[in-house]
């Protein structure tokens, strides 16, 4: 599957990540590569993923999702999801992640 | 009315011929997408919402990607991907590996269970496949493979809304 390229942009202390059309398995270790390395290079705090571009998601996108929390909360950082669809609240919200994330539509 | 009746028919029509598909390809991670794509098509004649071809879409997806990385450790291998079309508007999917297969199954489809936290896996995929499907079956023999099933029914949609839209049509006509 042919799938956009993530684009990742640092603003503040927040580190914004535009997620693909499709978030599963396959284009996980991408995301998750460059997601670490912006934060280790920048001193991010916290981490928005923007949704907005994002037409299906399976558990691969909620296991990007908690692996970056578990990287930044220890130094009090926060995780964003904005522009989620009623679909991708409904899968943050099944698999428990909105009571650790803010969940913005 | 006599187009819904027709739009209504054409469907139960639709739904009573049965289909199948059967699909094999490589445990490659590109292909997670090229089984979801097939799905949803396959299911298109069902006449689906937009969130069921998303449940659908999920589940298959969820149970490809654990054949590719549980199944056969990213080693690559074959996946079977079984898809049928019943009379009574029931899709059943059938995803088959030969790879390692579940020494526990129960507790495989715990939720959050997962033997693959290095990698980020969430633990959420059996989970997602119960939630999003109508029935869910696994049977897994080490060293032998896994067979996932499940199923998801399709009712003729068309018949609860009628009723509604009969309204609107008379309303508007100014008759009765």
């Amino acid at each position: 599957m042919e799938q956009k390229m993530e684009e990742y942009a640092i603003i503040e202390n927040y580190l914004c990540i535009k997620m693909p059309k499709e978030v599963d398995h396959h284009g996980a270790s991408g995301i998750r590569e460059c997601a670490d390395r912006l934060i280790l290079d920048d001193k991010v705090k916290n981490i928005v993923f923007d949704f907005e571009d994002t037409t299906f998601m399976d558990s691969s996108g909620i296991g990007i999702i908690i692996g970056r929390y578990r990287k930044i909360s220890c130094f009090g950082g926060k995780v964003y999801a904005i522009n989620t669809s009623e679909r991708i609240q409904r899968l943050l919200r099944s698999s428990g992640l909105s009571s650790i994330i803010e969940i913005i539509a | 009315m006599l187009f819904m009746e027709k739009e209504c028919a054409k469907k139960e029509q639709v739904r009573t011929s049965k289909n199948e598909i059967y699909m094999e390809f490589d445990a490659i991670s590109e292909n997670e997408g090229l089984a979801r794509v097939v799905i949803a098509a396959f299911l298109s004649r069902l006449d689906p919402t937009v969130d069921e071809v998303d449940d659908v879409k999920t589940a298959v997806s969820e149970a490809v990607t654990n054949a590719i990385i549980h199944g056969y450790g990213n080693q690559g291998g074959s996946v079977v991907m079984k898809a049928k079309l019943s009379e009574n508007g029931r899709l059943s999917v059938d995803i088959v590996d030969k790879g390692v297969g579940i020494a526990d199954v129960e507790q495989a489809m715990q939720p959050l269970f997962t033997t693959g936290a290095e990698n980020e896996r969430s633990g959420m995929g059996f989970s997602f496949m119960e939630a999003f499907m109508d029935g869910l079956e696994v049977e897994s023999t080490p060293g032998e493979g896994t067979s996932v099933h499940m199923w998801k029914d399709f009712a003729c949609r068309t018949e609860k809304k009628q009723p509604l839209l009969q309204a609107a049509v008379w309303n508007r006509d100014s008759r009765l």
